[in-house]
C-alpha cells in the first residue's frame, strides 16, 4: 500500500513509533547505567569499609534483648529470630490497630451524622483535631505525657484483678489445663452448627418467606455448647492473677506502655480518617433509598442494615483499604517510642550492629511491600464480593 | 345589614415548636436514645472541660524564667516562652535569626505582588521559583556578603519543618508530573519504570525511605562525594512525595475527557505541546485540592525526621522537655506543638475546600 512508501519517504526521526522506540531505549540505557554506577560505587564502598554482604548475619547471635516478644526470645538467639519477633510485633499491632480503628471510625462517622446536635459536634471536634495533628506527636503524647504520668507499681490503680501503673496494664492471664481440647472442639462445633442454622434459615426464607432469628439463635448455640463443653471437661482453665508485691506487680498478663501507646495513637488517628470515609459513604447513598425502604415498611434499623449500609460499603471500601495500608505503614513510627517493631529492631539495632544497610533496609522494604500487597489483595477480594452484581 | 366575617386572630404556634425550646427538644431530646446520648455527652464535657480550663488557664503560669516560677499547680506556659526561639529557629544563632525572618517577609511580599494586575505573572513566577530559592539559600546558610556561615545542623524548629515541607512539595511537583505522564503513556518501558517507582515508594513507610536516605545514599556515592544530612533527607522526602504527587496528578489526567486529547491531536500538536497547552492546565486545576492535601500530609510527616536525628519543631520540643531544669513540662510542650500543627493543617484544609468550591466550573454534566 501507499502507507509503506510514504513512511519510507518520511524522515525516520519524524515517525512517532520510531521516536518512542529511541526514547525508550535511551531511558532504559540511562536506568541501567545509573543502577550499574550506583551498584559499583556500593561495592567499592562496602569493600573499603569492610562490611560483609549477604544474609549470613541472620544466623549469627543477635546479643540484644527485645522487651516485647510473643515467641520465646533471648539475647543468645539469632538475628533471624529477632527479625521474626519484630515481624510478629508489627503484624499484631497492625491487625489490632485495624480492628480498633474501624470500630472507632464507624462509631465516629455515624456520630457525625447523628441528629443529636451535641453528639454530631463532639464527633466533628474529634475528627478535626486528630486528623490535623501529626501521628508521631500523638504517640509521644500518649507515651511520654499520659502513660508515664501513671503511678508507680507501688501505687498501682487497682480495678478488680486489673492493675494499672507506669509499667503497663496487668490483667489475669488464662492458663489452659489438660482437657481444654474438648472446649476448643465444642467451640468449633458450635460455630459449624450456627453456620448451618444461618444457611438453613436463609434457604427457608427464600422458599417460604418465613423469617427465623438466625443470628440470635446461633449466638445462643455458641454460648450454650461452649459452656457445656467447659462443664463436661471440668472447667480446665485457671487464671494467673497479677499479684502486688512490695515494689512491683508480678504475674498476670502485661500490656507494656509502648504497646498501649502505639495502639491507642494508631487507632484513634486512623479512626478519625475512617470516620470521614464512613460519613462520606453513607451520605453518598441517595435519600430516596431510605424513603423507599420506609415506605416498604422497614424499621429504621433494618433500613440501615439492609438498604443503606450495603450500598454505602461500595463507596467506603476502596478508601478504607488505603487507610488500612496507611495504618500498617504508620506502625513503623512505634520505633520512635521503643516499641520493638520491624523498623526499630531491623533498621535500628541490627543495622547498627552489623552495618549491613542494604540487606536490612531491603528486608524491611520487602516486608512492608508484602504486608501492603496482602492487605490490598484481601480488600480487593472483599470489594469484589460487595460490589454491584449486574446482569 | 351585611354580616361582616371577622376571623379570629390566629393563635401563636405552640411554645414547644418554636424558638430555643423547640430547638432543644428537636436536636437534643427527640428520643430516649437521644436523651441518653445528650446526657452522656454533657457528662464527657463535664469531665474534660473544667479540669483543662483550670489547668491551662486559671492555675497556669504564663511568665517566668525557670520552673520555680510555676507555682500555681497548673500549666507552666513560661516554658514555651523561654524556649520559643528554639522552637521557631532551632539552634540557629539568635543574632542571625533576622535572616530567616527576612526571607519569610520577602516571600510574603513576592506572593503578595501576584495581586497587582500590572505585574507580569510569568516573570514573577520565575522569580519565585528560580531566583528566590537562591537568595533564600544564601540568606540561610550565609558565607556571602559577610554573612556568617550557619551550618545546616543548627537549622531546626518550625523553620526546618516548613523548609522540609515546602521544598519537598515544590521539588516533587515536576517529578510527580513526569511520573504521572509516564504512567499514562503507551510506551511500555517508560510506563513500567514509572509504575515500579511509584508502587515501590508507596508500599513502604516514609521512615524506611528516610533511613535509606540517611544511611544508604552515602554508600551509593563515589568516594569523597557526599551531601550533608539535610540534603539527603530532602532527597528522600522529595522522592517519597513525588510518588504520591504522581498519583494525585494521574487522577486529574484521567478526569480530562478523551475529546480533549483527540482534539489536540487533530490540531496537529505534538505530544508535549498538547500536554503543556491543553491537558496539564486543565488537569492541574482539577487536582489543586489533592496537591494541598498531599502537602498537609507531608507537613505532618516531616516530624519523622526526628527519628533520623534532625530537630524539627517536634524534635526541639522533645529535646526541651528532657531539659532537667524543666522536667514535668511535657504536656505543655506537646500542647504547643499540637496547636501549631493543628492551626497550620486545619487552615490549609479549609483553604483547599474554598479553592475546590471556587474551581468547580466544568466537567460535570448536569
Amino acid at each position: 500500500m501507499s502507507d509503506k512508501t510514504t513512511s519510507s519517504n518520511k524522515s525516520l526521526l519524524n515517525d512517532a513509533g520510531t521516536r518512542a522506540l529511541i526514547f525508550q531505549i535511551v531511558l532504559l540505557a540511562v536506568v541501567v547505567f545509573v543502577s550499574y554506577y550506583l551498584f559499583s560505587n556500593l561495592q567499592a564502598n562496602l569493600a573499603n569499609q569492610g562490611i560483609s554482604t549477604g544474609f549470613a548475619f541472620l544466623n549469627q547471635p543477635a546479643g540484644f534483648p527485645i522487651l516485647i516478644h510473643l515467641i520465646e526470645y533471648t539475647e543468645a538467639d539469632t538475628y533471624g529470630r529477632a527479625f521474626v519477633v519484630a515481624l510478629i510485633n508489627t503484624t499484631v499491632i497492625s491487625l489490632m490497630g485495624i480492628v480498633l480503628a474501624t470500630i472507632i471510625g464507624v462509631i465516629m462517622g455515624l456520630a457525625r451524622l447523628s441528629n443529636n446536635w451535641l453528639v454530631a459536634r463532639l464527633a466533628t471536634v474529634y475528627v478535626e483535631t486528630l486528623r490535623n495533628i501529626p501521628l508521631l506527636l500523638q504517640m509521644f503524647f500518649w507515651y511520654f505525657a499520659v502513660l508515664s504520668a501513671l503511678p508507680s507499681p507501688k501505687n498501682s490503680i487497682i480495678f478488680a484483678d486489673f492493675f494499672l501503673n507506669k509499667r503497663g496494664i496487668y490483667s489475669p492471664n488464662p492458663l489452659f489445663q489438660e482437657g481444654f481440647g474438648i472446649v476448643i472442639a465444642g467451640f468449633i462445633l458450635s460455630i459449624i452448627a450456627s453456620i448451618a442454622v444461618i444457611v438453613w434459615a436463609k434457604k427457608r426464607q427464600t422458599r417460604t418467606g418465613l423469617w427465623f432469628p438466625a443470628y440470635w439463635a446461633s449466638l445462643g448455640l455458641i454460648i450454650v455448647i461452649t459452656f457445656l463443653a467447659l462443664a463436661v471437661s471440668g472447667f480446665p482453665i485457671e487464671f494467673d492473677l497479677p499479684q502486688k508485691s512490695r515494689f512491683n506487680v508480678t504475674g498476670g498478663m502485661v500490656l507494656p506502655p509502648e504497646f498501649v501507646a502505639v495502639l491507642v495513637a494508631l487507632s484513634t488517628y486512623t479512626g478519625a480518617f475512617i470516620a470521614e470515609i464512613v460519613r462520606a459513604g453513607i451520605l453518598s447513598v441517595n435519600w430516596g433509598q431510605t424513603e423507599a425502604a420506609r415506605s416498604l415498611g422497614l424499621k429504621d434499623s433494618l433500613t440501615q442494615r439492609l438498604i443503606v449500609l450495603p450500598q454505602a460499603l461500595r463507596v467506603i471500601i476502596p478508601p478504607l483499604t488505603s487507610q488500612f495500608l496507611n495504618l500498617a505503614k504508620n506502625s513503623s513510627l512505634g520505633a520512635a517510642i521503643a516499641y520493638p517493631e520491624l523498623v526499630a529492631v531491623v533498621m535500628g539495632t541490627t543495622l547498627n550492629q552489623t552495618g549491613q544497610a542494604i540487606e536490612t533496609i531491603g528486608l524491611c522494604m520487602l516486608v512492608y511491600g508484602t504486608l501492603s500487597l496482602t492487605i490490598s489483595m484481601f480488600m480487593n477480594w472483599y470489594n469484589k464480593k460487595m460490589s454491584l452484581t449486574e446482569r | 345589614m351585611a354580616i361582616e366575617f371577622k376571623p379570629s386572630p390566629s393563635l401563636p404556634p405552640p411554645v414547644n415548636s418554636v424558638g430555643a425550646v423547640a430547638w432543644v427538644r428537636h436536636n437534643l431530646f427527640s428520643s430516649p436514645l437521644n436523651i441518653f446520648l445528650t446526657l452522656f455527652s454533657f457528662y464527657v464535657l463535664y469531665l474534660l472541660i473544667p479540669p483543662v480550663v483550670e489547668w491551662g488557664i486559671i492555675n497556669a503560669t504564663f511568665e517566668g524564667a525557670s520552673k520555680a516560677a510555676c507555682t500555681g499547680g497548673g500549666a507552666c506556659w513560661a516554658f514555651i516562652g523561654v524556649y520559643f526561639d528554639q522552637f521557631m529557629y532551632g539552634l540557629y544563632p539568635s543574632e542571625e535569626t533576622w535572616r530567616i525572618n527576612l526571607a519569610l517577609i520577602l516571600l510574603v511580599i513576592l506572593i503578595g505582588t501576584f495581586a497587582i494586575k500590572a505585574v507580569n505573572k510569568l516573570y514573577l513566577s520565575i522569580g519565585i521559583i528560580v531566583i528566590y530559592p537562591i537568595i533564600a539559600y544564601f540568606l540561610f546558610s550565609g558565607g556571602v556578603f559577610g554573612l556568617e556561615v550557619v551550618e545546616t545542623s543548627l537549622w531546626g524548629g518550625l523553620f526546618l519543618t516548613t523548609l522540609l515541607g515546602v521544598i519537598g512539595i515544590v521539588a516533587s511537583f515536576p517529578l510527580g508530573v513526569l511520573l504521572a505522564l509516564g504512567r499514562q503513556s503507551n510506551m511500555p518501558i517508560a510506563k513500567s519504570v514509572c509504575i515500579v517507582f511509584i508502587e515501590t515508594v508507596r508500599a513502604v513507610p516514609l521512615i524506611t525511605i528516610l533511613f535509606m536516605a540517611s544511611v544508604m545514599i552515602p554508600l551509593f556515592l563515589p568516594e569523597g562525594m557526599n551531601f550533608n544530612k539535610l540534603m539527603r533527607v530532602l532527597i528522600g522526602i522529595t522522592l517519597f512525595s513525588a510518588a504520591y504527587m504522581a498519583e494525585v496528578i494521574r487522577g486529574g489526567l484521567q478526569a480530562i475527557p478523551k475529546g480533549q486529547y483527540e482534539a489536540s491531536d487533530a490540531m496537529g500538536l505534538t505530544y508535549w505541546q498538547s500536554m503543556i497547552l491543553v491537558i496539564l492546565p486543565q488537569a492541574l486545576k482539577l487536582v489543586i485540592p489533592g496537591i494541598v492535601n498531599t502537602f498537609i500530609g507531608l507537613f505532618k510527616d516531616t516530624t519523622l525526621v526526628y527519628i533520623v536525628g534532625m530537630f524539627d519543631l517536634l524534635g526541639r520540643i522533645q529535646a526541651a522537655t528532657h531539659d532537667s531544669s524543666w522536667l514535668g513540662t511535657t504536656i505543655e510542650g506537646y500542647a504547643f506543638a499540637g496547636f501549631v500543627y493543628w492551626a497550620a493543617c486545619f487552615g490549609m484544609s479549609r483553604y483547599s475546600m474554598r479553592i475546590e468550591r471556587k474551581l468547580e466550573t466544568g466537567h460535570k454534566r448536569n
